[in-house]
């Protein structure tokens, strides 16, 4: 006799549980901490507070914590907390050009003004696995200071090429108005490029470095370069209405990407240099190269451009770069789904019992010349009720 | 069947409901709006919520904005009480509110759903949340959001009706099973959430008001009480329900919607009611199926 | 303006770049009057069609309809929803490429009565019916009225594109080059059937064509057009017999030589 199943709520309970020992590992093995998570996957804290859209080092390090490791569900959590914290106000802009650098490189000029900064990258290193890694080693000397500070003026080279009117000017629209805000209201189409850059600087990495890389194979026709990579660190500053200035309420890290592309002119405009940004949070180059490459392949019918590939279609890049929404949703199928499948094996089975019914006495009468039955004409065996496209 | 109590202490942390006020506002305007336009799809600021999209965040968001201190909240999914994705929201509403928490219909002020509308007749004053996960009925005949928009701007359904007559040129019958779409107050164009097409009976003219959260689709809608509810058909192919061939082996309804349950490799099977509720409540009043009847044999 | 026109166009200008498309164009279109727009490419003859089709906007000038509910009005006086109804009811286009004005992957008999459903019809053994009237009008077997399009043969699949255009009585149709995909033996049933369905139904159509043996078979008025500007324009049998403007002359005795 079939007895009805309960006891769901324990199963979950104990679901934790086996969750927390899963995270936790060997009990003999030392625990992860944060601060060793903070200082040895900087690159993971940097990716989940970009994402996550939340810039707090020690928050990142607690949700890739508590995510075992999987840097798409710290995402998750970081975003879910975001939704719980009020909102003080607007920071001002920060200008990037007075960045405290680590790491500053252009390939568009073989020397800029400031020069070639490398920093800490892995560009340059063989990608040889070093096994001297595998034991904890000494603490290693400081780094010694450079033998001269970095110039205190390091101009951004899009700043150069527009000073000689070369890269279209990226003018304040008139008035000045606010910017769209993604994390207040829905995203709507047309989109503005307020709003396309701020679901970019939140999107999924791996589909912003594919959506990328296809224009560069072909889907899309940018040709960029990348005329400037800067890693480092700014002061955030907010104005504070009762004080009636302005006070740093913090120091971020930032990675800027700044791309140009050729643009072919026009009847009533000389050819300029077209430009793709990309800015995350902490050190993601990356993900702002992606960016800025994505940026400009939607920038694609604003100039004129036939923007026939993936990477210039705005609802199909904005609609399906958020990894929060794309996890939950490719997850969900896991959910039970018994109901509506019932649905479609209830008429599946009535389909095929009325086609044997209409074979049926076709074949009797198959002895004897027969009218043409009006059987249904081939009907496929799966039943797709989204099968039809225009 | 058992009118629980909240089975989870109320966590100070959070603000009632988890949303801070003014998202809550938020989304109560919204839901005016779709209240004063039914079927029509209102877009919202949807917020990440500790569940992940897919797990019904839009019905959450739909439920913590409305909810009180007073309400009675009832979750399903698939029809029962006790199913994973029922149970996490529960205790997730639990945590958040304090609220307390039933299996009964009857006794529910507000009932948060997935896939099912309950077989107790809904009455006046109780409302009803969907959890949706694709809002727009045409998405299947046209990708773009803004050509959608304007289809249904000025009421351009044809394309639909493609479908429904390419079904029956094919296979003689209408092939969609679930979330089948209908029109609501004689002009909009709406999906009622993948709820088996058996449900979209219920939602026309019923007492209760029906809200309807996509969050990550970022949209709500609703239908309002007594407001006509019709699913699309042709004249001569009128819209059909599912019809079993067997009652409820537990309490033998033949009435309800009913699971289908596999017993062994032989492919023995049963059928039971997918509103567990229902069921029990039948089976305490006396009634028995089959199951019943070989226990007392 | 011509109030028993159909269609009235003045001094209409539509380019896409400022440069390139069709310039000062005038013409009236009468019920059941067929149009030809003759030209080589680049002539801006596909333009013309798009800005009279109010697909494209015009820069300058006025196109104006006599709408069934409202009279003689000035098409940019339209609202985009009332536009849009005209389009699916009042008018029809059929494109160069049979493909581009079906949907490929639904029946025949469901590309047939889309239009129908989109007005409300709702009896789906009248729809059936229906589709399958049309069908044998254009001279397609019924027995592939459940049949996709991809099934079809260009020439059938033009005629398909025709019949769901036709399918509302629209009374007045666009046509973008529609035999100039088709095999030159396809392409002369087609025009015969056109030619037919033009005269029972009563059509305005405006046919665009770079082939004059289109215009001289379909067309009782031509207008030649080259650089974007019409030439010279009249009764087709005139113009083709007796050519006055040094361009139309080329074109005509091309004809003859090849």
């Amino acid at each position: 006799m079939y007895v009805a199943v309960k006891g769901g709520e324990r199963a979950i309970l104990n679901s934790y549980r086996m969750l927390d020992a899963y995270r936790r590992g060997d009990a003999q093995v030392p625990e992860l901490t944060l601060a060793q998570i903070r200082q040895q996957m900087p690159l993971a804290v940097s990716r989940v507070m970009a994402e996550g859209a939340l810039y707090d080092p020690q928050l990142a390090a607690l949700a890739i914590k508590q995510a075992a490791g999987d840097v798409i569900e710290a995402v998750f959590l970081l975003r879910a907390y975001r939704s719980t914290l009020p909102r003080f106000g607007y920071t001002q802009p920060v200008d990037t050009a007075r960045m405290r650098l680590s790491r500053r490189i252009s390939s568009t000029f073989k020397d800029v003004p400031g020069g070639q900064i490398l920093g800490p990258t892995y560009d340059y290193t063989q990608r040889l696995l070093d096994f001297s890694l595998e034991a904890e080693s000494e603490a290693a000397e400081p780094l010694p200071p450079a033998a001269e500070p970095l110039p205190a003026s390091m101009p951004r080279v899009t700043d150069l090429l527009q000073h000689d009117d070369l890269i279209d000017q990226e003018a304040v629209p008139p008035g000045d108005p606010a910017p769209f805000d993604l994390t207040r209201q829905p995203l709507a189409f047309p989109a503005g490029r307020d709003a396309r850059l701020q679901n970019l600087a939140r999107a999924d990495e791996g589909f912003l470095l594919s959506m990328g890389y296809s224009t560069q194979r072909g889907y899309g026709n940018t040709h960029p370069f990348a005329a400037e990579i800067r890693y480092g660190s700014l002061e955030v500053d907010m104005f504070i209405e009762e004080l009636g200035f302005a006070v740093t309420v913090g120091e971020i890290e930032l990675t800027e990407c700044q791309m140009v592309s050729q643009f072919a002119g026009s009847a009533h405009e000389a050819p300029k240099f077209t430009r793709g940004y990309g800015l995350t949070f902490g050190y993601g180059e990356r993900k702002a190269m992606s960016m800025a490459l994505v940026d400009r392949a939607l920038k694609a019918h604003e100039l004129g451009e036939a923007g026939d590939a993936p990477a210039n279609d705005h609802e199909f890049v904005l609609y399906h770069s958020d990894n929060v929404e794309a996890s939950g949703f490719v997850q969900h199928l896991k959910l039970p789904h018994y109901v509506d499948f019932q649905a479609n094996l209830e008429l599946l089975r009535r389909l095929r019992q009325e086609q044997a019914a209409a074979r049926a006495p076709a074949a009797a009468a198959a002895a004897t010349p027969a009218a043409p039955t009006a059987a249904p004409s081939a009907a496929p065996a799966a039943i797709a009720d989204e099968a039809l496209s225009s | 069947m058992n009118s629980a109590q909240a089975t989870v202490a109320r966590d100070d942390h959070y603000n009632f409901a988890y949303l801070d006020e003014s998202t809550k506002r938020m989304l109560r305007r919204a839901l005016l709006k779709a209240v004063a336009i039914p079927g029509y799809q209102v877009p919202f600021g949807s917020r990440e919520m500790p569940l992940p999209y897919g797990w019904g965040t839009g019905g959450i968001q739909v439920t913590a904005a409305i909810i009180g201190q007073a309400d009675v909240l009832k979750v399903i999914d698939q029809g029962s009480d006790d199913t994973t994705n029922a149970i996490n929201i529960r205790r997730f509403f639990g945590r958040v509110t304090g609220v307390r928490t039933t299996e009964s219909t009857r006794e529910a002020t507000i009932v948060q759903t997935r896939h099912r509308i309950p077989e107790t007749p809904l009455r006046e004053g109780q409302i009803m949340v969907y959890q949706v996960p694709i809002p727009e009925p045409l998405r299947w005949l046209e990708p773009s959001e803004t050509e959608t928009r304007t289809m249904h701007a000025l009421a351009e359904y044809g394309g639909m009706h493609v479908k429904l007559y390419e079904d029956i040129a094919q296979h003689g019958h209408i092939a969609t099973t679930y979330d089948y779409p209908v029109i609501v107050n004689g002009r909009y164009m709406m999906r009622p959430s993948p709820i088996p097409k058996f449900d979209n009976p219920k939602l026309d003219g019923n007492p209760a008001l029906m809200l309807f959260g996509a969050g990550r689709e970022k949209r709500v809608y609703a239908v309002p009480p007594y407001t006509r509810v019709k699913s699309l058909d042709f004249e001569d192919h009128p819209f059909r329900v599912e019809q079993w061939d067997h009652c409820c082996e537990l309490c033998g309804s033949d009435q309800s919607y009913l699971d289908e349950i596999i017993l062994d490799d032989q492919g023995t099977r049963r059928f039971v009611c997918s509103d567990t509720e229902y069921c029990a409540g039948r089976q305490a009043a006396g009634h028995t199926g089959a199951a019943g009847a070989e226990a007392a044999a | 303006m011509n109030n028993q026109a159909l269609l009235s166009v003045r001094d209409m200008t539509c380019t896409w770049d400022g440069v390139h498309g069709c310039r000062d164009i005038s013409f009236d279109l009468h019920p059941g009057e067929v149009l030809c727009v003759v030209g080589e490419s680049g002539s801006g003859k596909s333009t013309l069609l798009q800005a009279v089709s109010w697909q494209a906007r015009p820069e300058s000038g006025s196109v104006w309809y006599d709408t069934r509910d409202r009279g003689f009005v000035d098409l940019a006086s339209l609202s985009s929803a009332h536009l849009r109804l005209l389009a699916r009811t009042d008018w029809g286009f059929v494109r160069q490429n049979a493909r581009d004005g079906l949907r490929m992957q639904v029946s025949a008999g469901a590309n047939i009565a889309e239009r129908l459903m989109a007005v409300g019809q709702r009896h789906y053994g009248d729809l059936r019916r229906v589709a399958g009237n049309w069908l044998q009008k254009m001279e397609i077997d019924t027995g592939r009225l459940d049949d996709q399009p991809a099934a079809f043969s260009g020439g059938m699949q033009q005629r398909l594109q025709i019949a769901r255009n036709l399918v509302t009585h629209p009374r007045m149709v666009f046509m973008d080059e529609p035999t100039a995909s088709l095999d030159v033996s396809v392409q002369a049933r087609l025009l015969d059937l056109l030619r037919q369905l033009v005269a029972d139904l009563k059509l305005a159509a405006i046919v665009v064509t770079h082939d004059l043996a289109v215009a001289r078979l379909l067309a009782h008025r031509t207008l030649v057009m080259r650089g974007g500007r019409v030439v010279e324009s009249g009764l087709t049998d005139q113009i083709l017999d007796d050519p006055q403007h040094p361009y139309t002359q080329l074109l005509v005795s091309s004809i003859l030589q090849s």
